[in-house]
């Protein structure tokens, strides 16, 4: 029986892979299509989008969504202030710093979100603690090992120095490199971190519950304790805007391998 | 470039020459610090919102509500509910790192060798969007699905089986391991499918020729080269399982202790008085773990990238 088998399997190699294939495709659009099914699913058996018209017009989403959204235009705004000029910088003059500026912005990789939490309570003045708005501070540092990668590949492929000498031997301000010269040679690098950057602040749930913020994720939360198919109809919304960034996204890094070397011209 | 260039000049158009070795040191001292002053804002960033809370989590963890130095907090956190919330938390970490590696590496394994670019473009995009899949809304996809009244529960049971019979539940530890495989399997998929892309033809038509077996080639030649990658993801997996908070959060509502979640509690203020630091001793248990995994992870990783292809 076992020697049977097996040389079934030796004669269709392609049987054992796609019983892989079929599980894994099981496994992930089960519970997306379940939760959709779920969500506009009445206990009669018919189907509705109530659940999702009852979320909306909930007080609570839109106070909630504007809280987010707010954190998230604020974090995009910082992180990308920061983190374009800053591997701009090592790009053309401190590459010898670039190990050290990649280390720390790996550093929460390391320090789990919930101790970041810990710490700016412990740390941070009582008036930021008391404003939303300090949210966003952790926000950003929790960007920082994306937005870090992302502007720091889009320069990888541009010869940066050549531009930025070009610029600055024609006459530009440095306001007007980073604007004209090397905004639009990363531009696809600096969306793709601007989604990365959305698609987390959306989805933020520790350091927002911990400092009793009412963000999306934390409604959300709220929601599912007394109702369940609101709370899913809200999860079926957010994952659904986040996947599509995600998406974009990656349609974004293949775009990027076909560009002109505008290094090349110099 | 420029800059250089300028201060080399300065230099030798002083006549003295004596003299113009100090004279170069110092501009390049100040060519160094202007170098490096681009750098400033993003330092002082560092320093405040990544050095500042760091510091503030090991500082409280060794000061006493006195406000003197000791080690009681630690010592508190390897005792009672906080050293049970570490054990399970090591343990749903090491349950869900090993099933995400063993799954994760079976299907990049069969979508590398299928020879189809176009399921191997599927799989990647797929892979990126999962893996960044987490948080509350999958707690929530997974009770539409599997919780007590999800879909896939109730049709199950119109069939006559009932997934909540044995010892299973969604709200405990072997759901979690479930859930948490909704991103660990991707991100395994991401990390470890460079490495197998890395296996060249060649190395097993050589191996072949030279008169080894399938086995053999596997085990001088595959899986030493895939071991690196293969563990080094492993403690990838580990650290983020270690660390999730939202989805345990959602679902167990604090059924079963888990570190992270038991560091939320004492954030959120509900302890004892003379505990109020303990929980940035959990902090500092948990920034030791993670650190430890993601070095092992580095480490093995620019092992793994040897072999990778250019």
């Amino acid at each position: 029986m076992n020697k049977n088998n097996s040389s079934t399997v030796t004669a269709k190699p392609g049987l054992g892979l796609n019983a892989w294939m079929i599980a894994g495709l099981l496994f992930f659009t089960v519970p997306m299509f379940s939760a959709f099914i779920f969500s506009v699913q009445v206990g009669d058996g018919t189907y509705t989008l109530g659940a999702y018209r009852r979320m909306i017009s909930d007080p609570g989403f839109g106070e909630a969504l504007w809280i987010s959204a707010r954190l998230a235009i604020l974090t995009v705004a910082i992180a990308i202030g920061i983190m374009v000029p800053t591997v701009t910088w090592l790009h053309i003059r401190a590459q010898r710093a670039k190990r050290i500026v990649e280390f720390i912005t790996l550093l929460p990789l390391i320090i789990p979100p919930v101790v970041i939490a810990l710490g700016f309570l412990g740390s941070m003045p009582l008036w930021l603690k008391d404003s939303v708005y300090m949210l966003v501070f952790a926000y950003v540092v929790l960007s920082m090992p994306y937005t870090f990668r992302s502007i720091d590949t889009g320069l990888s492929a541009i010869d940066v120095k050549t531009l930025v000498d070009a610029a600055r031997g024609l006459g530009a301000s440095w306001r007007q490199v980073m604007v004209s010269i090397i905004g639009p040679n990363i531009q696809s690098a600096i969306f793709g971190a601007i989604f990365l950057t959305v698609a987390l602040v959306l989805g933020e749930f520790v350091i927002s519950n911990l400092l009793l913020w009412s963000t999306l994720p934390v409604w959300m939360a709220l929601v599912g304790m007394s109702d369940a198919e609101g709370a899913v109809a809200l999860s079926v919304m957010s994952l659904v805007f986040v996947w599509l960034l995600l998406m974009l996204l990656s349609s974004l890094n293949r775009r990027r391998k076909v560009r002109v070397n505008v290094g090349g011209l110099s | 470039m420029t800059e250089q260039i300028q201060s080399r000049n300065v230099v030798a158009a002083i006549p003295n020459g004596g003299d113009s070795r100090s004279r170069r040191q110092t501009s390049n001292l100040r060519k160094n610090l202007f170098d490096y002053s681009g750098l400033i804002p993003f330092f002082v960033f560092a320093t405040l919102f990544i050095g500042g809370p760091t510091f503030a989590v090991i500082f409280n963890a060794f000061l006493s509500n006195e406000g003197s130095w000791t080690l009681a907090n630690v010592q508190l956190a390897f005792t009672d509910v906080y050293y049970l919330s570490l054990l399970s938390s090591l343990k749903l970490a090491l349950a869900s790192a090993s099933t995400g590696v063993i799954f994760g590496l079976a299907i990049a394994y069969g979508v590398a060798i299928s020879g189809k670019p176009k399921l191997q473009k599927i799989v990647s995009t797929a892979s990126g969007v999962f893996a960044n899949t987490g948080g509350v809304p999958l707690a929530f996809f997974f009770i539409a699905a599997i919780g007590n009244y999800g879909l896939v529960t109730v049709g199950l049971q119109k069939v006559g089986i009932d997934i909540y019979s044995g010892s299973f539940t969604l709200f405990g530890f072997s759901g979690l391991v479930l859930v948490y495989l909704y991103f660990q399997i991707p991100l395994m998929i991401i990390v470890v499918y460079p490495a197998l892309e890395g296996i060249k033809s060649e190395w097993r038509e050589a191996a072949v020729n030279l008169g080894a077996s399938k086995a053999l080639y596997w085990r001088y030649v595959g899986i030493p080269i895939l071991t690196p990658a293969v563990i080094g993801s492993f403690f990838l997996l580990f650290a983020s399982a270690f660390a999730a908070y939202a989805t345990a959060n959602v679902l167990t509502q604090g059924t079963i202790p888990l570190l992270p979640l038991q560091v939320g509690t004492l954030v959120s203020g509900d302890v004892v008085a003379d505990q109020a630091n303990v929980g940035f001793a959990m902090g500092l248990v948990m920034i030791v773990v993670v650190g430890i995994a993601m070095t092992f992870y580095t480490y093995l990783d620019r092992r793994a990238s040897r072999w990778r292809k250019r």
